[in-house]
């Protein structure tokens, strides 16, 4: 009788595949991971000290549904320093609760039952459930590894109906690690801007770009307005679990989020926020040695991969290869259930993003050298049934 | 070669694998190898050594932190006093500071009556030393950017696969 009680659509959305693979590595013992999609370093001692001291401050209560005007200065300022694009801090910024929140507020502002987002598989395991919980209709674009998993204009043109309202794109990619360097954007612009597309940009993975300077879609002034910004502070200051992310977009766009934001959140939490002022103000330092970490050991790990005779290639942001498995003859899921099996080292089979990640597995290096040294000496020990 | 990089590398670990490091920089591991021994050679490498936390060895070391005042020479100004003091191999490290003293020298003895005896019979008689203030560690935090006597092996309590 209770599942006759319950919403279709939320009914009808598939459990993460990742979630599948949690239930599995979790129950064993010794397991080596690579497969955890956030940073393995503590939040700086800074931002922590700060969160704290508001707290003994008695800044315990709610702040303006937007967040506090301080940090959204500093937000504002920080995207300008970055990438040279301005903001204002009283109408082009919510605060949010991680970047999750702002991409389903980000969705549920502009969808219409019906309308249609384009998605670039494979992609993060969120956004076709927050399409669809919007109202929305996920269409797909497979990027492919030849392609180094760039979007190509040809692919988004194809991809375009008359009920086309949106593309959700997320460059430095999880999982693949791609980006879209500023050459790449300027053949997908003129497209975007022709059929009016809104652009939900998750920039979540921004500061860890490696090769070159991150690049926006909001960085082209003639789809400036079209384009929305989702960022946070879960990957570039090691704060996933407090949970504080951001929004930067046209205030048409802003006042219809912050209805949905004031209503159905309030406002991102008070200490989290004063942390991450913090962060914006003094860390900076912290976000680039921790960067350089990443970078060496995406260095250490590719070659690691391709000795053991799993072809990746060189990944130019986030904290994630995306090998092909296929000369293993293997799908992606047995894979995996076998690595961990055999050898009991944990990776997500690529296919948890989506079809286009079939063939390829995404591998985290957000641990320590001598963590993925371990793990890499298991995997090339896998590996050996496969290479005769 | 990105040797300021290799340099960090090995600055936090001195062991590293020449086939990591060769790995992590994109070299060849001879690449890694001839830069190394250049930059011994270069005396920008003074050596590696082991961070040791030797009250965990229950070895009784005893470790004083001296401020040491002194009249520069005409000609020399601090550094031939200072060569007087940093030859003695009790001196571990030497600074020339700002501030109210002129030497800042750190010492490790046995015991404090062996730093005591060495400061008042060597360190303080020097030519040209004026004062010495001798402050004895009580207990040592932390080391080379490590913390010693952690209280919690901290462990990686990230759940095991995430998206």
């Amino acid at each position: 009788m209770l599942q006759d009680k319950l919403n279709k659509t939320v009914q009808e959305i598939k459990p993460s595949g990742i979630r599948k693979f949690f239930d599995l590595a979790n129950t064993r013992e010794g397991v080596i991971s690579l497969g955890v999609g956030e940073p393995d370093f503590a939040t700086p001692w800074n931002i922590c000290e700060a969160a704290i001291y508001s707290i003994k401050t008695k800044k315990t209560h709610y702040t303006g549904n937007a967040g506090i005007l301080p940090l959204r200065e500093e937000i504002c300022k920080y995207i300008k320093r970055t990438i040279n694009v301005s903001y204002s801090a009283e109408e082009n910024c919510i605060v949010t609760v991680g970047g999750s929140e702002a991409i389903d507020i980000s969705l549920r502002a502009i969808l219409n039952p019906g309308d249609e987002v384009i998605l670039l598989q494979p992609c993060y395991v969120a956004y076709e459930p927050a399409v669809v919980l919007a109202g929305g209709v996920p269409k797909y674009i497979e990027l492919k590894a030849e392609d180094e998993f760039k979007l190509k204009p040809e692919q988004l043109k194809a991809a375009i109906t008359d009920k086309t309202k949106a593309i959700l794109i997320n460059f430095p990619s999880n999982p693949t690690g791609g980006v879209m360097t500023k050459a790449d954007y300027e053949l997908i612009v003129p497209i975007i801007k022709e059929h009016e597309l809104i652009v939900i940009s998750d920039e979540i993975y921004a500061e860890l770009s490696y090769d070159e300077k991150h690049c926006s879609p909001a960085c082209f002034e003639e789809i400036k307005d079209q384009v929305m910004i989702i960022s946070g502070f879960s990957k570039a200051f090691a704060m996933t679990g407090w949970r504080l992310g951001y929004v930067l977009a046209h205030e048409v766009f802003i006042k219809q989020m912050l209805k949905i934001h004031q209503y159905i959140i309030m406002c991102a939490p008070t200490a989290a926020q004063y942390g991450a002022l913090e962060g914006l103000r003094n860390g900076q330092k912290y976000v680039d040695e921790m960067v350089e970490q990443y970078r060496q050991r995406r260095n250490f790990i590719v070659n690691g991969f391709n000795k053991a005779g799993l072809p990746t290639h060189m990944p130019h942001g986030a904290f994630y290869i995306f090998p092909c498995i296929k000369s293993t003859g293997l799908t992606s899921e047995e894979f995996c259930e076998r690595l961990l099996d055999e050898q009991n080292v944990a990776c997500v089979p690529g296919n948890a993003f989506g079809d286009a990640g079939e063939g390829y597995i995404r591998v985290s290096y957000a641990y320590s050298i001598d963590e993925i040294k371990k793990a890499l000496e298991r995997i090339t020990e896998f590996m050996k049934q496969f290479n005769k | 070669m990105e040797e300021k990089v290799l340099l960090s590398l090995i600055e936090k670990d001195a062991r590293r694998d020449v086939k990591d490091l060769a790995a992590i920089l994109q070299e060849s591991e001879d690449n890694i190898l001839n830069t190394l021994s250049q930059l011994e050679k270069e005396k920008v490498i003074n050596g590696y050594h082991t961070v040791i936390n030797w009250n965990r060895a229950n070895v009784e070391r005893v470790n004083a932190v001296i401020d040491v005042t002194c009249t520069p020479e005409r000609d020399y100004g601090y550094d031939r006093i200072a060569s007087m003091i940093y030859q003695y191999p009790e001196v571990d490290t030497m600074y020339l500071m700002s501030g109210k003293s002129e030497f800042l020298v750190i010492i490790y003895g046995k015991t404090m009556t062996e730093i005591a005896n060495f400061v008042g019979s060597k360190l303080a008689t020097v030519e040209g030393v004026t004062g010495t203030s001798t402050n004895f560690v009580l207990k040592q935090y932390k080391k080379e950017g490590i913390i010693l006597d952690v209280i919690e092996e901290e462990n990686d309590d990230r759940l095991i696969v995430t998206p």
